[in-house]
């Protein structure tokens, strides 16, 4: 392409939208592969705990919780929270310990828009079950620029 | 029957103020609540701390701090929030509660200004807004103050911006439907400085009204502006008797 | 320093499971903000908390930018005996705070 040919084809190409950083279903599903090495993960036993309809998707209250004894025979070794659409897949990774008391984790996410989140929880069997929620998020009326 | 039905009407045409007044506190969801009852996950309480280590620590020529004249701020400071709007002897005019603390800062600290919605000043608000927690918004019954109210009602009720809005339109007349996801809230001043969660920061109630204007298209009005002032006298009014709520939480 | 809240419960009992919350000052910028003049804001964000009693790692999270601003973090211990806590922020920018408390079981 000659140089004229190119500084006219410029202006057309910066119309293109950069290609927005989004998480998908396949993202998520690559995340909790790493997570849990692709072994099978059963729906259960998992407590999440989201509010369903979010007012503003900047501080959403999450709390996870799986009841184990916490001792070293039988214990929760990790969990995870993945989500759906936010530009990346990962939320946060808890890891516990035999002074844990409990597998629980609470804290405040951020959520781009609605869609699902998913708990994951590692046994120390060897297992990995979960739960999921699925959250609308609305936005604030008037957003300040 | 008819007379409970015109009576029903009647009470839906009054102001907000008139009818029973509610704070935003209602309106917002059931976690945000919590957040803001619970001192140890409410965020704005970071300020806090922040405003209760520059309370003690001296500033200026002279190495005063806000303690070595005012003492202890719970026992100074209580009720001090609530009655601002004040009037202002030193420039004979309406003043806020962070015009004040700037005030003291320069003038009786001869310490650098702290600047409209700086860290610092925030952070003072927020620490003593703290001492009103729970206490009535009582504004002070100085008829000084009269023509700065009536001023800012005018502001309050005049239509503004591309959306051509009056704060009346929506917090009066409409507060308590929709907009967009959100429930419109009566716009009463109880909480202030507060913790956005849209700001995920602590912010000021000019902050929140130059966000409102921007929201109607308008051209806000200047931090520290006039007109800031008398619309704050004016919703001091228009919530007093309510409880103060500072530092509180908002979506 | 960013400024940290800490809440630990008054009286602990050894071996009954309590809660500890923190909250830590910190904006948390995600990456992924527009700066106004056709980029984004750098990432700035914590990266990670870890919890540890008398030496030994007792809870450990890592973050992401789906974390909120001024993060909040809730987690449990069970413990035998008094001790000291130590719990630790670390992210970009070589952020890195610890704070230390005292913690008495009876």
């Amino acid at each position: 392409m000659t140089p004229r040919r190119l500084i006219l084809a410029a202006p057309a190409l910066l119309l293109l939208p950069p290609e927005p950083a989004r998480a998908s279903a396949e993202a998520m599903a690559e995340a909790l592969r790493a997570f849990t090495g692709g072994a099978a993960v059963t729906a259960g036993r998992v407590a999440l705990e989201i509010s369903p309809l979010v007012e503003n998707g900047n501080t959403v209250p999450l709390s996870v919780m799986v009841p184990s004894p916490m001792t070293q025979a039988e214990h929760i070794r990790a969990i995870a929270v993945f989500n759906e659409r936010n530009p990346q897949p990962h939320v946060v990774t808890a890891r516990f310990s035999r002074h844990s008391g409990q597998a629980m984790l609470a804290t405040n996410i951020r959520l781009a828009t609605s869609q699902t989140i998913l708990a994951v929880a590692a046994f120390s069997d060897g297992s990995f079950w979960s739960d999921s929620a699925q959250v609308i998020v609305t936005l604030a009326a008037c957003l300040e620029g | 029957m008819r007379r409970v039905l015109l009576l029903a009407l009647a009470l839906q045409c009054l102001p907000a103020w008139a009818q029973e007044r509610r704070s935003g506190f209602a309106d917002m969801a059931r976690e945000t609540q919590a957040m803001q009852r619970d001192d140890a996950a409410n965020p704005a309480m970071l300020w806090v701390q922040e405003g209760e280590a520059i309370w003690s620590r001296p500033a200026g020529p002279e190495g005063r701090s806000c303690a070595s004249c005012h003492g202890a701020a719970e026992a100074t400071m209580a009720g001090v929030a609530a009655r601002y709007p004040a009037w202002d002897e030193a420039s004979a005019a309406p003043i806020d509660l962070p015009g004040r603390i700037a005030q003291c800062r320069e003038q009786r600290q001869h310490a650098p200004a702290l600047a409209r919605e700086s860290q610092g000043l925030l952070s003072l608000a927020a620490f003593i807004g703290l001492q009103s927690r729970g206490m009535p918004l009582s504004p002070p019954a100085d008829g000084r103050l009269q023509s700065t109210r009536a001023l800012g009602e005018a502001l309050y009720r005049q239509r503004r911006g591309q959306l051509d809005l009056s704060c009346a339109q929506c917090h009066d007349d409409n507060a308590g439907q929709r907009l967009a996801g959100s429930t419109i809230p009566q716009a009463h001043p109880t909480a202030y400085p507060l913790y956005r969660l849209e700001w995920q920061a602590l912010g000021s109630l000019q902050r929140r009204l130059r966000g409102c204007m921007t929201g109607v298209r308008a051209e806000p009005f200047d931090y520290g502006a006039a007109e800031f002032i008398a619309i704050e006298a004016w919703l001091a009014e228009r919530a007093a008797g309510m409880a103060v709520e500072t530092p509180g939480v908002r979506p | 320093m960013a400024r940290v809240l800490i809440n630990i419960p008054r009286n602990i009992r050894a071996g009954e499971t309590f809660a500890i919350r923190t909250l830590i000052q910190h904006g948390m910028e995600s990456g992924y903000r527009p700066d106004g003049a056709g980029g984004v804001l750098a990432r700035d964000i914590i990266t990670s908390f870890t919890a540890s009693f008398d030496g030994e790692e007792v809870f450990a999270v890592d973050l992401s930018p789906a974390v909120a601003a001024n993060p909040f973090i809730t987690f449990t211990l069970r413990l035998q005996g008094s001790g000291t806590l130590r719990l630790r922020w670390r992210g970009d920018d070589g952020f890195d705070q610890s704070e230390i408390r005292q913690i008495t079981v009876t």
